[in-house]
C-alpha cells in the first residue's frame, strides 16, 4: 500500500501546485452556496437537505472535471510509460488516483462547513446525526462518482472525452429515479435500484441502510476494477 | 544474460516486431540501431514490462517478462523516448518519488542523491521545476532517475534527441562511464550515436534485424567498394586506368577547363593508389588531386535499412 500513499500525495501536490483544484473548488462552493442561501432562509427548515441536493447535482459536473485527467494526461503526455514501468501494480495506480479525487472532494465537503455553522446558529434544534449521516452519504456519492471518473480517464487519452464519459454514466446514474414514471412498470424497480439519489435519498435523511451501502461500494470496486483491467489490457493492445 | 526470443508485437493488423531473436551479454553496452519506426521502441517497451508481446519471449537471468514482469521491473533503469516528466515537480521530489516507490528512502536516499546529482550533473537545478528546465537538464533529470536505484540493467531509448553537440557529448561519456558496470541498451536511429557508445549493434528494419555484430564484425563482412576521385592534367584518353586492375570501372570522366575530373571504383578488398599514381607518371600526365572514399558504416546503415532483406 505504500505505492497506493506515495501516487495519493503526487497527485495531491499535482491538484494543488495547479490551478485545477482551486477552480474547481471554488466554483463547488460558490455554486452550492448560492443554492443554500437563495433557498435556507425561504424554506425555513432545520436541515442540511437543500446542500446536500445541490451538492449531489453538482457532483454531476465537479467530479468528472477532477478526475478527467487522472489517467488520460499520464498516457497523452507520456508519463503512463514511467509510471507503470516503476515496480508497482495497475491497481496501486488506480486506488492513488482514485483516494486523491476522494480527499479533494472530502475538502469540498469541508468547505461546506459554514453552512453547518449557519444552520446550528440560526436553526430550531437540527438533528445533528442526520447531518453527519448524510456528509457520509455525500462522500460515498462523490466517491463512487470518482471511481466512475477514474473509469472514464482511463480509457480515453484525451481528458474532454473522459470528462463526457464520466459525465455521461454519472447523469445516467443521477437521473435514473426522475424518469420512473416514462418507463415499463418492470423495469422501475432496476432503475430505481441503480439510481443514485434513491440510495442517497435515504442517506441524507439520516437514515443507514446496508442496501444502500452494498450499492455504492459495489458501484466503486466495479469501476475501479474497470479501471485496472483498462490498464492491463492496454498493455496487450 | 538478456535473451530476447523469437518476440513479436502486433498494434492492431500492423506487425511492429516480426519474430526477432538476440542476446545481450552481462556488462555489454549495445546499440539499438534503426530509422524511425523500426520497432526499437516497442522492442525497449517489452523488455521494460510497458508492453506485453503478442508472442514470444523476453528471459532476464531466471526471469522472464510475462511471469516475473514486477521483479524485472525492479532490476531495470529506463528512460524512455522523449523522456516523459512531471512538467510541475521540482527535481528533488521526482527523484524522490520514483525513488520512494522503489524503497529508496531517509539516509539512503540523501546518499544517493548527492552521487546521482554529480554523476548527473545537476548541481544548482535540483530544485527547479521540471517544466522551466532546459532539454539538457530535463534529458539529465530522466537519466538520473533511470540510474538512481543503481539497476544492474539501463535502457536508454534516443538519449540525446533533441540536445546541443555539448550535451551530446556529455550524456554519451555519462553512458561509457555507467556502462562500465551495468548492461546498457541504447537505442538511437542515428549512427554516430550507437557508434561512440556501445560495444556491439543490432540493426532493425521493418521490424526484423538486419543485423547483429560488433561493428568490426559487420564492416568486414560488408562487401563495399572504394571510388578513387582524380583531377588529371594532360590526358586525352583513360582507358589506361581501366587497365590496371580487372574489377576497376571507371564511373565519371567530367572534362573540365584545363584537366579532367575521374572517379575510378574497385572492391575495398584492393588498394590501387600506387598503381594509379604510378600510371600517371609513366604517362607524363599531371595529378592535381586524388581522394579515397571507401563505403562506410553509415552507407552499410543505409543499405540494410533501405532494402529489405539486406545481407551483410
Amino acid at each position: 500500500m505504500k505505492a497506493v500513499r506515495l501516487i495519493y500525495k503526487k497527485e495531491m501536490n499535482a491538484y494543488f501546485n495547479g490551478a485545477v483544484a482551486y477552480i474547481t473548488l471554488i466554483i463547488f462552493l460558490l455554486i452550492n452556496g448560492w443554492f443554500f442561501t437563495s433557498s435556507f432562509f425561504l424554506v425555513g427548515l432545520s436541515d442540511l437537505r437543500i446542500l446536500f441536493d445541490s451538492v449531489s447535482m453538482v457532483y454531476i459536473f465537479f467530479i468528472p472535471a477532477i478526475t478527467m485527467g487522472a489517467i488520460s494526461r499520464e498516457n497523452h503526455s507520456g508519463t503512463m510509460e514511467f509510471l507503470a514501468t516503476l515496480p508497482i501494480q495497475e491497481f496501486h495506480i488506480v486506488l492513488g488516483k482514485f483516494f486523491s479525487a476522494v480527499a479533494l472532494i472530502g475538502i469540498g465537503l469541508f468547505f461546506t462547513l459554514p453552512h453547518f455553522i449557519t444552520l446550528l446558529i440560526v436553526g430550531t434544534s437540527p438533528d445533528i446525526s442526520a447531518i453527519i449521516t448524510g456528509y457520509v452519504g455525500l462522500l460515498l456519492v462523490g466517491a463512487m462518482y470518482a471511481s466512475i471518473g477514474i473509469f472514464g480517464s482511463a480509457v480515453s487519452n484525451n481528458q474532454i472525452t473522459s470528462f463526457l464519459i464520466s459525465f455521461l454514466i454519472i447523469f445516467a446514474l443521477y437521473l435514473f429515479d426522475k424518469i420512473l414514471i416514462f418507463v415499463p412498470s418492470f423495469l422501475s424497480g432496476i432503475l430505481q435500484y441503480l439510481s443514485t439519489g434513491y440510495h442517497f435519498s435515504n442517506l441524507s435523511r439520516g437514515v443507514i441502510d446496508s442496501r444502500n451501502l452494498v450499492y455504492l461500494l459495489s458501484v466503486i470496486v466495479f469501476f475501479l476494477t474497470l479501471s485496472v483491467r483498462v490498464l492491463q489490457i492496454r498493455k496487450w493492445r | 544474460m538478456i535473451t530476447v526470443d523469437h518476440l513479436t508485437k502486433y498494434y492492431g493488423h500492423i506487425k511492429a516486431v516480426d519474430d526477432i531473436s538476440f542476446h545481450i551479454k552481462d556488462g555489454e553496452i549495445l546499440g539499438f540501431l534503426g530509422p524511425n519506426g523500426a520497432g526499437k521502441s516497442t522492442t525497449l517497451r517489452i523488455i521494460t514490462s510497458y508492453l506485453m508481446p503478442t508472442s514470444g519471449n523476453i528471459y532476464i537471468n531466471d526471469m522472464n517478462i510475462l511471469d516475473d514482469s514486477l521483479d524485472i521491473r525492479k532490476n531495470i533503469g529506463y528512460l524512455p523516448e522523449n523522456n516523459p516528466l512531471y512538467s510541475e515537480m521540482n527535481v528533488y521530489d521526482f527523484l524522490k518519488f520514483s525513488a520512494s516507490i522503489r524503497g529508496i528512502e531517509g539516509e539512503a536516499f540523501e546518499k544517493r542523491l548527492k552521487e546521482v546529482i554529480e554523476l548527473c550533473g545537476l548541481y544548482g537545478v535540483i530544485h527547479n521545476q521540471i517544466g522551466k528546465l532546459s532539454k539538457g537538464y530535463r534529458q539529465r533529470t530522466g537519466l538520473a532517475q533511470s540510474i538512481f536505484h543503481n539497476p544492474e540493467i539501463l535502457i536508454l531509448d534516443e538519449p540525446t534527441a533533441g540536445l546541443d553537440p555539448n550535451q551530446i557529448v556529455e550524456i554519451r561519456s555519462l553512458i561509457k562511464q555507467l556502462g562500465k558496470e551495468k548492461t546498457v541498451i541504447i537505442s538511437s536511429h542515428i549512427l554516430q550515436e550507437i557508434q561512440a557508445t556501445a560495444d556491439r549493434m543490432v540493426i532493425i528494419n521493418k521490424g526484423k534485424i538486419a543485423a547483429d555484430g560488433t561493428i568490426d564484425d559487420l564492416m568486414s563482412g560488408f562487401k563495399g567498394c572504394t571510388r578513387l576521385h582524380l583531377e588529371i592534367e594532360g590526358a586525352d584518353s583513360f582507358d589506361a586506368l581501366k587497365e590496371i586492375h580487372e574489377n576497376v570501372n571507371l564511373v565519371q570522366v567530367e572534362p573540365k577547363k584545363n584537366s579532367t575530373s575521374i572517379v575510378l571504383e574497385y572492391p575495398n578488398t584492393l588498394d590501387l593508389r600506387k598503381d594509379v599514381f604510378q600510371l600517371i607518371v609513366k604517362k607524363g600526365w599531371t595529378l592535381l588531386e586524388m581522394n579515397r572514399y571507401q563505403t562506410s558504416l553509415e552507407d552499410l546503415f543505409r543499405i540494410l535499412t533501405m532494402e529489405e532483406g539486406g545481407e551483410v
